[in-house]
């Protein structure tokens, strides 16, 4: 056994970050505050909480609607709400966060952005540069609906936005995709050479559910679990080496075992979110002090000595990620004693 | 010299700019049409402006105008520069304290947006009742002609009353310049400071009340020396008119704009002259101009200074060849001699004459009430009266008088306004946004050329599918024409509607620009327009135009709100401003307009702008009119007289046609006029599923219009049913043969859609699908027009002949409501509490209602909403005044009692005439129920018979008050601004009589009549005007207050949350046989809601502890139980997360997130401790000891 500390730290997006745990995009960022405790808890970088178009749209569009309404209707009450001096409505809050946050901090901060139209994709992404983000996850969250949309037509406005926003901005740009792609490393490859240094692998799409005794659709935010992991992970271990974007995986790194296991695939860095949300931040030292004793463990130096290790291109039967996977999976199933699996 | 601004805003902006920089405490309260003030200085207040001396003013809002004014008073004493705004009620209730003020000699200024006294009935417009009611306070008067002058006098006004001690009302027109928005050149500091002496400022603050050097002021005199005491202010009277003179003049050389005490202008030598106070003598002085280039010797004198009245600057103004006055009053002052400017104006003249002037003719009168027009037409008339030998006095002009034949005859084609000015009218409706775009177009074309500008804006008074009409004028010489546009050069119909229903060409110039927003393009347009207006469009030769604005709209997804398209059509066609300008200017002033709410907005307005101008399409005229459609002008045949020939008119808009002897002498006007007024505004309408329909009630409960009503019935009326009428078996056990229908009114519905929203019934197989449904209005229109016509013919079910008891929300729902199709907003949260009052009680119901919406949506002209059943009863309703209501109602109730009382001892005494049984049987009769009722009512009506035609006294006296021996159910109704504010001590007093009334509040928690101010029923955290920064202060518990008298039945009650639970409350109420107050909670379009969800926001009030509904009846504690019940379960939703549904509260975290956060942690605060309270109460050991309830009035 080594008795040297093994080094944690790894690259992402071209940036040197002190370890690969990176809390992802959430509430958890919503404060000052709450970005410093998480660089104090030992976040390897920060991702921002999104700048969701959408919402700001939909917010100024309600103000208006909200605010309009019945003015100038009758001659008693012109309007019946006071004119405020601003509404905050738009990105001035977000980004003042980035730019107070990105002052505070000494780790990588990484802004996120959803959004909507060509112009809002842009112009939010140069704002959030010009705020201080050292880099931008594009989180592209698009349910296509309508039967007359061609896959290419939606892979066509991925990459669309990729090179617009790649035009605009000079910061490394990650892309935050759902797995619903019929060739995800055809995709992740496309959006590599359209201007994305990273894949970020997966958005969590919010799922709405029904309720049968009401007839109401309800809508439902669900947190991750373990098991999602196996999902990124695959994909992280069959891009790596393939495909030169950096790989993040998001969705199921709940404890020090998921990250060990997700640079193993190839992954730059591991996201978490639900764990912390549920069990606290102080997760974080928790599990970089258990990666760390089980690197010593098992005599692995550094990260980048472990990453890829376990990718397609580097297990002896690279199968396992295809076909043969799902029936080891099978296999796996008929083997466990307590037939519970 | 610092460089002057021209702002385009209007004459409450311009006074109040003035006030705000000359005042360190500002006490305010809204009263139309001076809100706009205050709410203007508590917004500055609260961006931290500040005040000339560098310091925020403090702007505090007060529980009445005599509160404003109480506190004025107390900060003038204290050495503060102070003033307030105000008009009309508020203040006449300022009048006490402002004797106080003048005879105390102090420097104050109030500025008032002249406004008419209610008499027979309420006006919100403008004439001088309410001036002319102080002009014996002692305080000086002083009155702008405009928006300019509003500006500029109110400077003068707080410059002169520091210099002469004497208080100065500062006074401009209701509406027509409070409410006119004008190209105005606005005063810089350094202008303002100028006039200021800031001496008189030092010496104002040490005048003060101080411990320091101590005094008292305010004592009481004995005859010995108040008389002397009273004549020692006279040398500041004296000097006052000098001093204002003289800053006049100061003002005139900073700014160039020169004005008198009096104005004279025109010909040096007149021989006949108007005098005139207030905007309508620009109206004369353009005619004077008008008819001086024709040769006539004709002059105005403008009075500014109306107090002190200057005796010899008045005679010195007017040239001294004048041979005739006129002087124009614009109030009334019934049994006097003459009106008050008449009277002074002869004071002055009989003086002057009698030291050896001449003595001219001097005529009086009247013009310009309620914001009557006042039309060069109606000048000139004037001066034409004054060239007859024997002219009329004391005449009228405006109006057709043929009751005494006062008023003068004008020529109403008589029109003067200049050939060199581009005037523009505009039709929308309230929801369009035509009059904020028409404000903004204003602005640029105002602020971005050199021309003069000036709008004005005519509403009706609807609360839904309210009629706007704009008047634009622009122009290259000030525009001095305060009235609405005669002859324009550019009409706009924003709504394709409104061309079906109003003559919308009557004032369209010859050539003038006609642009109809239409869903049919050019080709087919032409045959769907009147044939009148199409007549008028050929003999007028307009260019005719159309835009699809909804079309687009839908388009680009922005609802409604086509006033960005029109007004880029406006601009394109009108050649105002070269196109590309034009646009260039639009688009900087949306960005300017809506940059605060979001680019996304910003945004979609700018698409607009582009796709409007693309989009207009020229109309190429026929030869002829095509098609006989008509006007859609008139009310059924079947109407009757009154409504056919009186109300009709007000309806279609030709009320200003209707001569005095149409109207009635004392303000009495009959019930359930607001059936005739089909507004048919709602283009959705529901439409029942009748398979899916459980016949629950609910949609019929909650219907703010009374639009959608159910009957049970026997089988024969659905066998003679039209054949679309919806007829199934009728789900009541009682019932079972029976049929059911629930129908809708759709020429009567709003299409707000709550009724949808609260249809707990789904399709199983299309959960989208209810029982009832919004669908598009015109493809069933006509036959559910028919049905609704047959389901009337069905006979209603009373209370009191009821098949089914009436203790349930499905039981009641049968009921004729007595209290439809109000003008009410659309979702209205108040309507469906009266209505459900009227449906229990409406028979033998009185009806005391505040000033505020339900007395606006109850008894705005044209038509009232309190109908009559099958029988001819129904709710009397009346309404006195704001403040008083509670008082108004109880008196009611003791004269009603009072009546009682003197019928009894009559029916005693004629007992033997009467008979024994029946006097006996009337003297016993169980009343507590509707069975009890009528059949006491067949008593009396067996009473009159028996007493027949008596000639003897005692008789007629029995027969005069007999109908007092039925019970009648006193209800005083308003709103919270009434109930705990300006109201609360009557309520209070009225509470603790012990009398038998019901008070039902509808507690929106803002003043929502005058615009959504703060009441101190607005929680904590809750944005409204006069609480910009989010209210303060915790809301008051008015029901709380209430049950510490412990014999007050107290409930409140949320119908969204709680529909039974309500209609407990207001029968127990109304049971209870003393004082009542049911506190109900109304959404409101001020809370900045989706009004289709009112009714799952009042559930999400209730489930988060925000709105606990109880109910606290002291019979219970008679029988030994706890008299409080908690309604409601403990809080199951976070309060932050029903707060954040609102408007009210989220634009507070938008706008000031840590005032946000910690105003909701107090609010949070409030809620947990308001529970706690209410907890403990309804605890089972809390059960007091017996109160004695009152027992039923004497």
């Amino acid at each position: 056994m080594s008795a040297m500390t093994p080094d944690l730290s790894t690259t992402y997006l071209g940036l040197r970050l002190r370890n690969p745990l990176v809390p992802s995009a959430s509430p958890l960022t919503r404060t000052l505050e709450g970005v410093r405790r998480l660089e104090e808890a030992g976040a390897g970088a920060i991702v921002m909480y999104s700048l969701f178009e959408e919402q700001i749209n939909h917010e100024s569009e309600q103000l208006d609607h909200y605010l309009n309404y019945s003015s100038d209707s009758s001659p008693e009450a012109l309007s019946y709400f006071p004119e405020m001096k601003n509404y905050n409505i738009g990105p001035e809050e977000y980004l003042e966060l980035v730019s107070r946050a990105k002052r505070s901090i000494d780790i990588p901060l990484i802004g996120s952005l959803n959004g909507v139209s060509p112009g809002g994709w842009v112009r939010y992404a140069k704002a959030i540069e010009d705020a201080g983000a050292d880099a931008l996850e594009l989180n592209v969250y698009f349910i296509p609906t309508d039967p007359m949309t061609s896959s290419g037509a939606v892979e066509e406005m991925y990459l669309d936005v990729v090179r617009r926003v790649r035009e605009t901005i000079r910061i490394p740009l990650a892309v935050k995709i759902s797995p619903y792609f019929s060739s995800t490393a055809w995709m992740c490859r496309r959006l590599h050479e359209s201007g994305a240094q990273g894949v970020v692998l997966f958005n969590r799409f919010y799922q709405p559910d029904l309720d049968p005794e009401t007839l109401e659709v309800v809508p439902d935010l669900v947190l991750s679990r373990a098991d999602e992991l196996r999902l990124p992970l695959r994909w992280a271990a069959i891009l790596h080496g393939r495909v030169r974007a950096d790989v993040a995986v998001s969705g199921g790194v709940h404890g020090s075992r998921d990250v060990i296991k997700a640079v193993m695939a190839g992954a730059a860095v591991a996201h978490m979110t639900s764990e912390l949300l549920q069990k606290g931040i102080r997760r974080i030292p928790e599990i970089l002090a258990e990666v760390r004793t089980w690197m010593t463990e098992h005599e692995y130096v550094s990260m980048d000595q472990m990453r890829g290790c376990m990718s397609q291109q580097h297990v002896a039967e690279p199968a396992v990620f295809e076909r043969a996977n799902y029936m080891k999976v099978l296999q796996s199933y008929r083997q466990d004693p307590t037939g519970r699996l | 010299m610092t460089k002057r601004l021209w702002t385009t805003i209007d004459g409450n902006e311009a006074a109040a700019l003035i006030a705000y920089k000359l005042s360190e405490v500002i006490a305010i309260y809204p009263i139309t049409p001076s809100t706009t003030m205050a709410e203007l200085a508590e917004a500055w207040a609260v961006q931290e402006k500040s005040n000339l001396w560098g310091v925020r003013p403090v702007v505090r809002q007060m529980q009445s105008e005599g509160g404003a004014a109480g506190t004025c008073h107390g900060a003038l004493q204290t050495g503060a520069l102070t003033t307030t705004f105000t008009a009309s009620q508020g203040l006449l209730l300022m009048i006490p304290n402002m004797y106080k003020i003048a005879g105390e000699l102090t420097s104050a200024v109030f500025h008032v947006a002249a406004r008419s006294i209610a008499r027979q009935g309420l006006s919100i417009f403008g004439d001088h009742s309410d001036l002319m009611a102080v002009r014996q306070t002692g305080w000086a008067i002083l009155v702008s002609a405009s928006v300019q002058e509003a500006h500029d006098l109110a400077l003068v006004a707080h410059a002169a009353t520091l210099r002469t001690r004497v208080p100065f009302v500062h006074a401009f027109d209701g509406f027509r310049t409070s409410h006119e928005v004008m190209k105005i050149e606005e005063l810089t500091e350094t202008d303002i400071r100028s006039m200021i002496d800031e001496d008189s400022v030092r010496e104002h603050r040490l005048r003060a009340l101080s411990p320091e050097r101590p005094f008292v002021r305010g004592t009481s005199h004995n005859p010995d020396v108040a008389f002397q005491a009273q004549e020692s202010c006279n040398p500041y009277y004296a000097e006052t008119p000098a001093v204002v003179r003289s800053l006049m003049e100061r003002l005139a050389q900073l700014t160039g704009r020169r004005y008198g005490p009096f104005d004279y202008e025109g010909d040096p030598e007149a021989d006949r002259v108007v005098v005139i106070m207030g905007s309508g003598a620009q109206t004369v002085a353009e005619t004077v101009g008008h008819l001086r280039s024709q040769g006539h010797k004709v002059g105005v004198l403008t009075v500014r200074l109306y107090r002190p009245f200057d005796t010899a600057a008045f005679i010195a103004a007017l040239p001294r060849t004048v041979r005739s006055l006129a002087v124009l009053d614009r109030s009334k002052e019934p049994g006097a001699a003459g009106e008050a400017l008449y009277a002074d104006t002869l004071t002055a003249l009989y003086e002057h004459a009698s030291s050896g002037g001449p003595r001219p003719r001097v005529i009086g009168g009247r013009y310009g009430l309620s914001s009557k027009e006042f039309t060069p037409a109606m000048a000139k008339a004037v001066f034409d009266e004054l060239s007859k030998s024997a002219p009329k006095n004391h005449f009228t002009v405006g109006i057709h008088d043929d009751v005494s034949g006062s008023s003068l005859d004008y020529d109403p084609d008589y029109r003067i306004e200049p050939e060199d000015e581009t005037r523009a009218i505009f039709w929308g409706l309230g929801s369009d946004g035509t009059v904020g775009a028409n404000k903004n177009s204003i602005k640029i074309i105002g602020e971005m050329t050199d021309l003069h500008a000036q709008g004005y804006f005519v509403y009706d008074s609807k609360k839904s599918g309210s009629v706007t009409v704009s008047h634009l004028r622009f122009g290259q010489r000030p525009i001095r024409s305060p009235y609405l546009v005669q002859r324009a050069g550019f009409v706009a119909v924003h709504q394709f509607g409104l061309a079906e229903r109003y003559p919308v060409l009557d004032a369209a110039d010859e050539g003038a620009i006609f642009l109809l927003n239409s869903p049919v393009g050019p080709e087919e347009v032409w045959g769907r327009l009147p044939a009148d207006t199409q007549r008028q469009a050929l003999s007028k030769k307009v260019r005719f135009y159309v835009i699809d604005g909804y079309g687009i709209a839908k388009r680009l997804g922005i609802g409604g709100r086509i006033n960005t398209i029109m007004q880029t059509a406006f601009f394109v066609l009108s050649g105002i401003l070269p196109r590309d300008k034009a646009v260039e200017a639009i688009k900087k002033a949306i960005r300017k307009t809506y940059g605060k709410r979001g680019e996304a907005v910003v945004q979609k307005n700018m698409e607009a702008v582009d796709a409007a101008l693309d989009s207009i399409r020229q109309v190429t005229l026929p030869a002829a009119a095509q098609g006989d459609r008509r006007l859609l002008a008139d009310v059924p045949a079947r109407a009757p007289e009154f409504v056919r020939q009186v109300t009709a008119e007000m309806m279609f808009g030709r009320g200003d046609t209707l001569p005095v002897s149409a109207l009635p002498i004392d303000g009495t006007y009959p019930s359930a006029t607001s059936q005739w007024e089909k507004r048919d505004i709602s283009q959705e309408v529901p439409v029942w599923e009748q398979d899916l329909c459980i016949q629950c009630g609910k949609c019929v409960l909650v219907c703010p219009h009374a639009v959608i009503r159910s009957k049970i019935y026997e089988p024969s009326y659905a066998a003679s049913a039209p054949a679309s009428f919806k007829s199934v078996p009728a789900k009541w056990r009682e019932t079972p043969d029976r049929r059911y229908t629930l129908q809708v009114s759709v020429q009567d519905c709003t299409g707000c859609a709550i009724c949808v929203e609260v249809c707990p019934v789904k399709d199983r197989s299309n959960s989208a699908r209810k029982a009832i449904n919004m669908a598009p209005k015109d493809p069933v229109k006509t036959a559910e027009m028919a049905n609704w016509d047959h389901f009337l013919s069905i006979p209603d079910i009373t209370t009191a002949a009821s098949p089914v008891p009436m203790d349930s929300v499905k039981n009641v729902q049968v009921l004729r409501p007595l209290f439809e199709f109000s003008g009410a907003c659309a979702g209205c949260g108040e309507t469906p509490y009266l209505k459900l009052v009227s449906q229990l009680f409406g028979d033998r119901a009185l009806i005391a209602n505040a000033t505020g919406c339900s007395s606006i949506y109850g008894g705005n002209l044209p038509t009232t909403p309190w109908a009559v059943d099958a029988q001819g009863r129904g709710p009397a309703w009346s309404n006195s005044l704001f403040e008083d209501n509670a008082e108004f109602g109880l008196g009611y109730r003791i004269a009603v009692d009072q009546h009682r009382r003197y019928a009894l001892k009559l029916l005693s005494a004629l007992r033997d005439r009467v008979g024994g049984e029946l006097a006996d049987a009337l003297v016993g009769a169980d009343t507590s129920t509707d069975a009890g009722i009528a059949a006491q009512r067949e008593r009396i009506a067996a009473l009159k018979r028996a007493l027949g035609a008596s000639a003897d006294t005692e008789a007629k006296d029995l027969l005069a008050v007999a109908d007092a021996l039925s019970p009648r159910s006193v209800w005083i109704v308003g709103g919270d601004g009434w109930a705990y504010d300006i109201g609360y001590g009557g309520l209070d007093h009225v509470l603790a009589s012990g009398e038998n009334v019901n008070v039902l509040v509808l507690d929106t928690e803002v003043y929502s009549n005058t615009g959504g101010q703060a009441s101190k029923s607005t929680s904590r955290g809750a944005v409204a005007k006069f609480a910009a920064g989010g209210k303060e202060s915790p809301k008051k518990d008015l029901g709380l207050l209430a049950m510490s008298y412990g014999h007050v039945y107290v409930a409140q009650v949320a119908m969204g949350a709680s529909d039974s639970q309500t209609l407990r409350a207001l029968q127990e109420a109304e049971s209870y046989p003393g004082p009542s107050l049911v506190i109900a909670y109304s959404h409101c379009i001020a809370h900045g809601i989706d009004m289709r969800k009112g009714m799952s926001q009042q559930k999400m009030a209730v489930e988060s502890g925000y709105w606990p509904i109880y109910r606290y009846d002291p019979r219970r504690s008679s029988r030994g139980d706890n008299p409080f019940q908690l309604d409601c379960r403990q809080p199951t939703m976070p309060l932050k997360a029903y707060l954040q549904t609102e408007t009210r509260f989220r634009i507070l975290e938008q706008s000031d997130r840590q005032a946000y956060e910690r105003l909701m942690d107090l609010a949070e605060r409030d809620r947990r401790e308001r529970w706690q309270r209410y907890e403990r109460m309804a605890a089972p050991s809390v059960a007091t000891a017996p109160v004695q309830a009152p027992v039923e009035a004497r």
